[in-house]
């Protein structure tokens, strides 16, 4: 049993030491000069304007986490989709089970205005 | 009805599905019908009452449901009922307290319920799959109700460190029940029990089983993993406190019963052992911290913590009565800690937060019955006869003592005696010292009135009259796989 995990330990050992060796060639060969351009997130991008730490709507994040919910629903229904001849209507009942407490769940946000953008 | 399925599996956990349709109806009556705080309070009340009165019936059951998730037996039965309990009352007090904060009443009734729902799976499910889920619903809907006082720092400071220590601690014990799986190749706790039993004890189960334990002790808040309960247990708002210090201990202790009690009888010593260590630490470290505290919420919180380690005595004795007798412990502790975090609760008006110990001074004068009401809840806390706490006591420390763990027993009765000085600390208060007291009088609701009325009725009956709950818990304990019946060799 350990003898199968000799080529993992190898590979782990190479893995450490490729990036040290690695680290002190380059820290070796390399040649600095500072200057201001350098200390920018992107060198070679556009020049920021602002402070990264910025801030954003809520909105964002209630549409980010609306689109999971359905993101997920599309995810548990291609499965079901796929073996819907073995589930029967036993399969479809318990879809539409699903389904409703989704339904339910987008008709609160809406209710709540989780959709309106202001 | 796919293979393994049968109509009786609908019927079996039925309970569960009132309740969630229950929350359901809720959330849609809260954005349907605007400005209905009591329809939604009586809606709420209505779906904890139906599923109650289902879950009664099921006691003295003895099955298994839906292809061996989930035993449907007495003792699952008994944990549903101290959870609906302590739900049905964290709702009766809630009403006024969420008027003064200012919350929206309908996603909370709603997240209430659907950690209901999570604590029911918790003490039925006999797979670690359908456990880790259970404690997963509960544990999120928490998370939610800790922060619910949105502008308030501590609140959200509350939510925030319960949920991070809370997701790392899942992490924790899922981590031990992979590892579980990986020697047993079965996560149901009946298949565990076979495939090690005859086994010698490897060093990956015992690591397991201090991954589990660390899980589990992070749910129960025993030291060393308490760090989170009392600033939890400080900011979130005080009804969820009472729910959160009742209701999710009760449900993790039935988890951490079935996995260790069914699932792990191989590792009996190791496990022992561990929550020995525990539940030493837990009442030590839990009374002492209590000696100092000023505001209620906390010490309180350090009182649970201290309560989770006479709790445990029941785990480490592991006999058919020591677990009968943490049970019995469990409902008397229900009515004792609901009553006293009701009295928190009223405490709360506009003018005033009211968790300080100071902002009980004359309480006796300006309402005498919630001062005698907090004064036996304060009693029964610390374990005075006739109160049902002294009775839950004796039973708990009787049954260490039956089965050979004198010192277990000394150590308990010395913290029991310790821990009565900060319990007299809040009677003191409330009839000797006479400061001039702060905010508008204290109105107790009729909903209150009920919620106060159950819980003292509980700890006076169950005080005078334990025989009849106890009863009932002897028979959940025996319905425990791989309980020991008779005394087992113990003392380290």
């Amino acid at each position: 049993m350990p003898d199968a995990y000799i080529p993992v330990m190898l590979f782990v050992l190479v893995a450490i030491g490729f990036a040290i060796f690695t680290l002190i060639i380059s820290g070796l060969v390399q040649s600095s000069r500072y200057n201001k351009v350098k200390l920018e997130p992107y060198e070679c991008g556009i020049e920021p304007d602002t402070d990264a730490r910025g801030r954003y709507s809520v909105r964002y994040y209630l549409i980010a986490m609306l689109f999971v919910i359905f993101d997920v629903e599309t995810v548990f229904m291609f499965p079901w989709a796929v073996i819907m001849d073995e589930l029967a209507l036993f399969g479809l009942i318990e879809m539409l089970v699903f389904l409703f407490i989704l339904v339910l769940g987008y008709v609160y946000a809406w209710r709540k205005g989780a959709l309106d953008w202001v | 009805m796919p293979a393994g399925f049968s109509a009786a599996d609908f019927l079996y956990i039925l309970p569960e599905l009132v309740l969630i349709g229950g929350a359901m109806l809720l959330l849609s009556l809260s954005v349907l019908v605007p400005r209905r705080d009591g329809l939604l309070l009586w809606t709420a009340l209505a779906t904890v009452a139906v599923t109650l009165v289902l879950v009664v019936r099921f006691f003295g059951l003895d099955v298994t449901a839906a292809r061996g998730l989930l035993a449907i037996d007495s003792f699952a039965a008994f944990f549903k009922v101290i959870v609906l309990l302590s739900a049905a009352l964290t709702l009766l007090m809630s009403a006024p307290y969420l008027r003064v904060e200012g919350i929206r009443v309908g996603e909370y009734y709603f997240l209430i319920l659907c950690a209901t729902v999570g604590m029911m799976f918790m003490a039925s499910g006999v797979e670690l799959i359908t456990l880790f889920i259970g404690l997963e619903t509960m544990a999120v809907s928490f998370y939610v109700l800790v922060g619910f006082l949105k502008p308030n720092p501590r609140s959200n400071e509350a939510a925030v460190k319960y949920f991070l220590l809370g997701g790392f601690s899942l992490g924790i014990l899922l981590y031990g029940m992979s590892l579980i799986y990986g020697v047993t190749g079965t996560t149901s706790l009946a298949g565990i029990a076979a495939a090690l039993r005859g086994q010698d004890t490897s060093l990956v189960l015992v690591l397991a089983v201090i991954l589990v334990g660390a899980g589990m002790g992070f749910k129960i808040a025993a030291v060393p993993f308490h760090m989170w309960a009392p600033d939890v247990y400080e900011g979130a708002p005080t009804p969820v406190t009472a729910f959160l210090s009742v209701g999710s201990k009760a449900a993790s202790f039935a988890m951490l019963l079935r996995i260790f009690v069914v699932g792990l009888p191989a590792l009996a010593q190791e496990w022992s052992l561990l929550f020995y260590v525990l539940a030493v630490i837990s009442m030590t470290v839990g009374n002492i911290a209590a000696l100092t505290q000023s505001n209620l919420k906390r010490m309180l919180a350090y009182s649970s913590i201290a309560h989770v380690g006479y709790l445990l005595i029941g785990v480490v004795v592991r006999t058919e009565r020591g677990v009968a007798a943490m049970l019995l412990y469990l409902g008397v502790y229900l009515f004792m800690q609901l009553g006293a975090f009701a009295i928190v609760t009223a405490q709360r008006r506009s003018d005033i937060i009211g968790d300080e110990l100071k902002d009980l001074s004359g309480l006796s004068k300006r309402n005498p019955l919630a001062a005698f009401a907090m004064g036996f809840f304060m009693l029964s806390l610390g374990g005075i006869p006739p109160t049902a706490g002294f009775m839950g006591k004796m039973w708990l420390f009787g049954a260490a003592i039956d089965a050979g763990f004198i010192w277990l027993a000394v150590i308990a009765v010395a913290n029991s005696a310790l821990s009565i000085y900060y319990y007299i600390r809040v009677v003191v208060f409330m009839w000797i010292n006479q400061e001039e007291p702060v905010g508008s009088p204290i109105v107790i609701g009729p909903a209150m009135k009920v919620a106060l009325g159950v819980a003292l009725l509980g700890t006076v009956v169950l005080g005078i009259y334990p025989q009849f709950l106890f009863e009932q818990a002897e028979v959940a304990a025996r319905t425990l796989q791989g309980i020991t019946a008779a005394t087992v060799v113990g003392g380290q």
